[in-house]
């Protein structure tokens, strides 16, 4: 068996952030288990992350994927204030997704906000990690 | 003799643990520990309920969760569910008010009156309460972080309203200790936390000894994946965190242990949440007079709201959750519950509408008047299988307690994220267990529809107009108050806070002088800092 990781083969780094002052955070921490049990890397930033805090940490972590979990209805006006942060710090290669309690009708506007991958209650764990597999652009 | 049980039959074990029989009989009560603790209703230990005719005498009292907007929206909400036949009211407030932020902080913007009821100053409340007669209506505030701070302006609005206070009724959430569990709307670190919630515990005491200045909650640490049997354990832990810190400033348990109150979960396993309330009536009681010395009956008590549930519904098929709010609220009454509340069908989508709400109302009365639930106490008492497993149930409850304490004690393990970490660990494997269809979920891993459906859900809509009015509201109100004296109260809570004498006095007069939410929040910050998360998995 070899033990060796290619020189070639990047270890997928996440940013899982909590976005404003929403405290439900069992689902994001559930998420957090299944990408850590997947073989990424996660940085769980806990509850009460700010845009910009989401953004600098995005930034300074170099981090694959930057995703959100939102489960008390804020996450549009949110990812509106999130989305310029982002451009403006050059994250925009990085793949954005959402979870969370949000409603079928918002979907479109986060994905017009960059949210490529939106997973909302009822979404599988698999589904999640296969999608980030499948989607990240590691440099 | 039992005729023999097939060998080939699966092994069931409860969420707690515990296995389940196909069958039970008198041997398996005597063997869990027999009947020496089922005693009667009204008695000490309290099995069998905690009043000797329950619900023939009074049904539970019912209690929707409601807020949101600004106070004028929520009046009105009060109001159509009071029209409607509840009998108290379950403040929910938005997350800006629960962790001491004003309206205008640019930290509130975008949750204003998003999940709850918006408060800044004791104007609000007035607005909020308005028309409501306080004495015939049991308040509860579902409040954590701020708790100090919105106690002190109900407690003022009341007396404005000419209520004497010391007759006043009603109940905070005020249990900071779970918040950092599960739900998350902490503010300060855990040792002022627990003083803060100590200070309310001795103010109420003395100044409003009707009032319920805490209830301890088992059910959000369940939501966060706690078991039946650690949802109860872990709460009684915390509670004695609690009574620890008022008995140090030299209370007699007596003085205030009648007073706390519990709130627990009601999803799951009929059989083994009627055992776990059951097993945890006399526990309670067993430690406030064997621990505690409790003398007087109430202390010992194990008075509760028994109720929500929203961690066993389902976002798939939504309206199922309808069947399952009506099979919670029978735990509910089968366990002697004081008060009674559901999560509403559409709760995992939106904030409940008016006719959900009710649906939800509704299941509670039909329980009480058409089904027979208010007119026998207790009555699964003396099954074999109810009183076998409410002792294993008992056993199961000391063993997770003895166990934190051999840990260092629930403030030592929730300081450090090891409870979190815990649950969190068991909510992820149910999860799994739940996605695998190892963990039974009509409509989620069984008997799914053919096709994805349109779900009848009606969003509750956000209302940016009502986030401005509040802002303004707070403006006018900023602009009218007596600024010196609220500037002096603020002194004051800093003053008190700072030297560790109990706040709540200079909170009540900063509240009285419509200092808000966030100026008083931002006083206490300054002696006692923030918490920070620790993150542990």
């Amino acid at each position: 068996m070899s033990t060796q990781t290619g020189i070639n083969e990047h270890r997928i780094k996440i940013l899982l952030a909590k976005p404003g002052l929403d405290g439900h955070d069992q689902g994001a921490k559930i998420v957090a288990r299944a990408m850590m049990d997947a073989g990424f890397e996660v940085i769980y930033t806990g509850l009460r992350q700010t845009p910009e805090t989401v953004a600098r940490m995005s930034l300074e972590e170099d981090v694959d994927v930057i995703a959100l979990s939102s489960m008390a209805g804020s996450h549009l006006p949110f990812c509106r204030k999130l989305k310029p942060l982002l451009e403006e710090n050059g994250l925009t290669d990085k793949l954005w997704l959402i979870g969370g309690n949000l409603p079928a009708q918002d979907h479109q506007a986060l994905r017009e906000l960059g949210f490529a991958g939106i997973f909302p209650t009822g979404s599988k764990l698999d589904a999640i990690t296969d999608y980030i597999r499948g989607h990240v652009r590691t440099t | 003799m039992n005729a023999p049980i097939k060998p080939e039959i699966k092994t069931v074990i409860n969420e707690s643990g515990l296995e389940v029989k196909p069958l039970y009989t008198a041997e398996d009560v005597e063997n869990s520990g027999g009947y020496k603790l089922v005693g009667l209703p009204g008695e000490y230990p309290f099995t069998r309920g905690i009043h000797r005719l329950m619900y023939r005498k009074q049904p539970w009292t019912m209690r929707q969760y409601a807020g949101f907007g600004n106070p004028r929206e929520t009046n009105q909400r009060f109001k159509y569910l009071i029209a409607n036949g509840q009998t108290g009211l379950n403040v929910a407030f938005d997350l800006p008010t629960q962790i001491g932020l004003d309206s205008d902080d640019p930290l509130a913007e975008g949750e204003i009156g998003r999940v709850g009821m918006s408060i800044d100053t004791l104007r609000d409340f007035e607005v909020a309460f308005d028309g409501i007669d306080l004495n015939k209506i049991t308040v509860s505030l579902t409040i954590n972080g701020a708790a100090a701070i919105l106690i002190a302006m109900y407690l003022a609005m009341a007396e404005k309203r000419g209520y004497d206070v010391k007759q006043l009724r009603g109940t905070a959430q005020n249990d900071i200790l779970k918040e950092f569990i599960g739900r998350g709307t902490w503010i300060f670190p855990v040792e002022p936390s627990v003083r803060l919630v100590g200070d309310t515990i001795e103010y109420c005491a003395e100044h409003a000894p009707k009032y319920s200045p805490v209830s301890v909650c088992g059910y959000h640490i369940r939501e966060s994946g706690a078991t039946p049997a650690q949802e109860i354990a872990y709460a009684f832990s915390i509670a004695k965190a609690y009574a620890d810190e008022v008995i140090k400033r030299g209370l007699h348990v007596d003085e205030f242990a009648g007073r706390l109150s519990y709130n627990f979960n009601i999803f799951g396993n009929i059989f083994e949440q009627v055992c776990k309330f059951r097993a945890g009536r006399s526990l309670w009681a067993k430690i406030m007079k064997e621990e505690y010395a409790a003398e007087k009956p109430g202390s010992m008590w194990l008075r509760m709201i028994a109720g929500g549930g929203g961690g066993g519904l389902t976002f798939e098929q939504p309206e199922m959750n309808i069947v399952r709010g009506a099979y919670y609220a029978l735990i509910s009454a089968l366990s002697g519950a004081q008060t009674m509340a559901l999560c509403s069908y559409d709760e995992a989508y939106t904030i409940p509408t008016e006719y959900s709400a009710r649906i939800s109302l509704r299941t509670m009365q039909i329980l009480a008047d058409e089904m027979g639930l208010a007119e026998t106490v207790d009555p699964l008492a003396g099954s074999f299988y109810v009183e076998t497993m409410t002792n294993q149930m008992r056993d199961k409850m000391v063993e997770i307690m003895a166990e934190t304490d051999a840990q260092g004690g629930i403030v030592k393990l929730v300081s450090e994220g090891i409870v979190q970490a815990k649950v969190s660990a068991q909510a992820y494997k149910m999860q799994r267990d739940i996605e695998s269809g190892e963990f039974p979920k009509v409509g989620v891993n069984r008997y799914r529809n053919e096709q994805d459906e349109e779900h009848p859900v009606e969003y509750h809509p956000y209302n940016e107009d009502d986030a401005r009015r509040q802002v303004d509201n707070l403006d006018k109100v900023r602009a009218e108050r007596d600024a010196k004296a609220v500037s002096s109260c603020l002194a004051q809570v800093l003053t008190d806070a700072q030297a560790g004498v109990n706040v709540m006095p200079a909170i009540v007069a900063a509240v009285k002088a419509y200092a808000s939410v966030g100026e008083i929040t931002q006083q206490l910050v300054k002696a006692y800092g923030r918490y920070r998360e620790p993150i542990r998995f």
